[in-house]
């Protein structure tokens, strides 16, 4: 992974919205007075959450003034964690879990698939704009790799053409549906178990 | 105080200490890098592992305090094979440039690969490649050589107070830098290419200038403000190639300002070698040092005592002041010797009055601070980092009467009016009552108090007003003043003033045009229009001084001469040259003693040591002469309800040096262009 790349096209300013002005407030009361530094990560995808799955600069110099910090140490934070995107993602951020359990399954095959129909490279917007996407080590759905994160939801058990369809359904600006794509209920054995037969309530 | 054993060595130490520490005071160093005495502690760099018995690994020992009956070991195989894992992945991503890199010679990394580096690489892939950053004038960065000890990053937030560096990124992509690319807005950044540890921040103006080993190595003193901070001056043949601190704790401890590093290319250019002459048509002809002796003799012996002044400048050091002294008072018969080159207030009753009383020390006893008519940040920046430091260790309070802009640390300010002394000192000011509680006050007084109309009124009522309140005692003197320059309190305990009720009697004789010979020596900073005035201009570089003289006499600068400097907490201290004058310039006193031989047929004193001496010894009569006795309470005291008006201070080009220097009008260029765009914030 190389150091994340800052968009050139920044908004002059970033305000929060009331309703997460006062989520802020909640935030950073959590924490003991004086300490209120550490509320930066929370703010962080605050603003993430807002501002279409990605953070400006200039929220984080709008952080750094709610949090009384300097700048930079919010910078430095924005950099560091991989879940903050400074560049724009697009309405449907896809992030491909391509660690050990996944890649076995299969996983470089979704990113194959990624290439094909958004971008040629990592954390590129496709042409309409509404979608990037990215590998990311492990996500913690290993019993349904491979897998991939859209926004805030998980779709398992994949293969190339069930993610090309998948993907062409968010082109179109539908919503697919998450969870399993073999038609499992979250990670229960497929044709029912194996062991532990004669427990009902296993 | 407890007991433990380093290398089976048995010491005893106090507690919090390190573990570090301890095999520091057991005598056994310990490789380092992130690791500084005056920084905060990092422990990322891993090069200070140690074997504890009982621990099943190796330990940071920087990040490890001590405690009682600990067995640590740092010569055993483990410890050196730990070291060695950690030295191949520092050099895994570190260049070999070291031939074409300025930190060759004095590179720890390469000191420390010595003993740990491992003969051949095993690492096959590529090396990283991070882009160069714009750190300003002063910087240059080179950061692939980085090892990411963040030991620069922790000066700029802790001791230069602006948090502007930070590592951004994660990992192996990890990278160092400002954040919007531009130069730090500090006076002491230049500290920071002294701290890395590898040659990712080096000078910029030294670059590719010289090899550590080439240089000649002198310990002086600094002039460039009144603090005198101790430095080393590196030498290559005639000229100064760079200026580095030397650790003194009770003055500078190991930093320098950026004018004090940065300003010694100054030094080389608009030197005045040789005596020149001015004729009727106004342009300056070179003379040999006979015909202008001649000259001056010619004139000075035409000339009754009394028409004749001399004012001396801010680099001048004492042997030089105190010869000008005897020159003046014995040979010409004149008391018109001034070192003020301004309206400034000075009581010379006793030595408290001009100095810094409770020593630069005692700021970090202090309880509360309150600045009158200052700025320290640019009057004395070494100054100024120490006050950040009490504000850190003590959370001290600091209230200043003006708004002088960042100070590095949070303060409270007032309106600035004279008024609001007047409300302290009749007891009627918030500020009253918190003086008479804090214990250790800290009362510092600037330049732009005492030279304002009532600076009178401000100096005598508020020592009067510290006086009754008991806070100048032998304890603790909590009356304290700010100079500018170098030689301003080496001046005053040498009596280089004709005082009148405290205002600058010769500069007003001078305005006036009561002198017919002026001699300046190395005064560069007075604002005065020629008339028919004879000026002799004494001094080393080609500024405002020597532009309106008649006789130029070429002198050395600091670091080409012998000489005692009084910092502004009244601490003596000896410069030592370091290089030579250049062309047919004299050293500064000898210049003064052939000259009275030519006048008067006698030489002032036979040789440096007679003067030397001489200057000594009334030195210590005046300081016996001093001793703190009563006080008298001045009466009649003008008061004027004023706003102090803090001069803009153009740091950058104080003083002739300065102003010769490239380097100097860089960091000007730089720090106006911030202030013209209106987003330095």
């Amino acid at each position: 992974m190389t150091i994340k790349k800052i968009s050139k096209d920044q908004p002059d300013t970033f305000e929060f919205s009331a309703e997460n002005m006062l989520e802020t407030k909640k935030i950073i009361k959590n924490y003991p007075e004086g300490k209120q530094q550490s509320a930066v990560m929370a703010l962080l995808y605050l603003v993430q959450k807002q501002n279409n799955n990605w953070v400006p600069l200039a929220a984080m110099k709008y952080i750094a003034k709610i949090l009384e910090m300097p700048y930079i140490k919010v910078y430095e934070v924005a950099t560091f964690y991989s879940m903050y995107n400074l560049s724009p993602v697009g309405n449907y951020f896809i992030q491909i879990c391509t660690t050990t359990p996944c890649m076995i399954s299969g996983a470089y095959k979704l990113v194959e698939a990624c290439k094909e129909k958004i971008s040629t490279n990592e954390r590129e917007l496709s042409k309409n704009k509404s979608c990037s996407w990215m590998e990311v080590e492990c996500l913690g759905a290993c019993v349904n790799g491979p897998m991939i994160q859209i926004n805030n939801d998980y779709f398992e058990d994949l293969d190339k053409e069930k993610t090309i369809k998948i993907i062409d359904q968010i082109l179109k600006g539908e919503k697919p549906k998450p969870g399993s794509y073999r038609g499992r209920t979250n990670s229960a054995p497929e044709n029912n178990r194996k062991t532990l037969t004669e427990n009902k309530n296993a | 105080m407890f007991k433990l054993k380093v290398n089976n060595k048995d010491i005893e130490i106090e507690e919090g200490l390190t573990v570090l520490q301890a095999c520091e005071k057991a005598g056994v160093e310990i490789p380092r890098f992130c690791y500084h005495e005056r920084l905060s502690i990092a422990g990322n760099c891993r090069m200070c592992l140690v074997e504890i018995e009982k621990s099943p690994k190796p330990i940071a020992s920087c990040a490890m305090p001590a405690s009682e009956g600990m067995n640590i070991k740092t010569n055993t195989p483990l410890v050196e094979k730990a070291r060695k894992g950690v030295m191949e992945f520092l050099l895994a991503n570190h260049p070999l440039d070291c031939p074409v890199c300025d930190q060759g010679g004095e590179c720890d990394l390469q000191d420390q690969s010595m003993f740990y580096g491992v003969d051949k690489s095993r690492f096959k892939e590529n090396k990283r490649m991070v882009p160069e950053k714009n750190m300003g004038p002063l910087i240059k960065t080179q950061m692939t050589r980085c090892i990411h000890c963040t030991r620069c990053v922790r000066f700029a937030t802790e001791v230069a107070g602006v948090p502007e560096l930070g590592a951004i990124g994660r990992g192996e992509d990890m990278q160092i830098t400002t954040y919007l690319e531009k130069s730090m807005e500090s006076e002491m950044s230049g500290n920071v290419v002294d701290l890395c540890p590898v040659g990712a921040l080096t000078s910029k103006p030294y670059v590719f200038e010289a090899r550590p080993w080439e240089l000649k190595k002198t310990e002086t003193i600094d002039v460039m403000d009144a603090v005198g901070s101790n430095i080393r001056v590196d030498t290559y043949g005639w000229e100064v190639k760079r200026v580095l601190p030397r650790i003194n704790e009770d003055i500078n401890e190991e930093w320098i300002s950026d004018k004090t590093r940065h300003a010694c290319d100054g030094l080389l250019n608009q030197r005045l070698d040789t005596p020149f002459v001015k004729y009727k048509n106004g342009k300056f002809d070179k003379a040999s040092w006979k015909e202008v002796y001649n000259i001056i003799s010619a004139k000075i012996k035409s000339t009754e005592g009394n028409k004749i002044c001399g004012i001396s400048g801010d680099l001048i050091n004492m042997e030089t002041l105190y010869i000008f002294k005897e020159f003046f008072n014995k040979l010409l018969n004149s008391k018109n010797l001034e070192s003020r080159n301004n309206q400034v207030y000075l009581n010379s009753e006793k030595r408290e009055n001009y100095l810094f009383n409770s020593s630069i020390n005692g700021i970090e006893e202090s309880d509360f601070i309150f600045l009158i008519g200052t700025n320290p940040r640019f009057e004395a920046t070494i100054l100024n980092t120490r006050i950040r430091k009490a504000y850190l260790k003590n959370k001290t309070k600091i209230i200043s009467l003006n708004n002088v802009g960042d100070l590095t640390y949070p303060y409270e300010y007032l309106e600035g009016n004279t008024e609001i002394i007047k409300e302290i000192i009749e007891d009627k000011h918030l500020l009253s009552e918190i003086i008479k509680q804090a214990n250790k006050p800290l009362i510092i007084i600037g330049q732009s108090a005492l030279i304002s109309e009532s600076g009178k009124y401000i100096f005598e009522s508020i020592k009067s007003y510290l006086n009754n309140n008991k806070k100048i005692s032998d304890k603790w003197n909590s009356l304290n003043i700010i100079s500018k320059n170098a030689s301003t309190v080496g001046s005053f305990d040498l009596g280089i003033y004709h005082n009148i009720d405290g205002s600058n009697q010769v500069l007003k004789d001078l305005e006036e045009h009561k002198y017919e010979i002026v001699y300046l020596l190395g005064q560069d900073n007075l604002n005065f229009k020629k008339e028919n005035e004879f000026i002799i201009y004494q001094g080393s570089h080609g500024d405002k001084g020597a532009e309106i003289a008649d006789i130029i006499l070429p002198g050395p600068s600091y670091t080409e001469q012998n000489g005692y400097f009084t910092n502004l907490e009244g601490t003596l201290q000896k410069a030592y040259k370091a290089s030579y004058p250049p062309g047919i310039a004299k050293e500064d006193w000898l210049i003064i003693n052939e000259l009275s031989e030519i006048i008067n047929q006698k030489k002032l004193f036979k040789n440096k040591d007679e003067l030397e001496s001489s200057m000594l010894n009334y030195l210590s009569l005046f300081k016996e002469k001093n001793f703190p006795k009563n006080y008298n309470e001045q009466r009649n005291l003008k008061f004027v309800n004023e706003k102090i008006i803090i001069r803009e201070n153009d740091y950058y080009y104080s003083n002739a040096i300065a102003r010769a220097s490239k380097i100097m009008s860089q960091c000007r260029n730089e720090k106006n262009k911030f202030k013209s765009t209106g987003t330095e914030g």
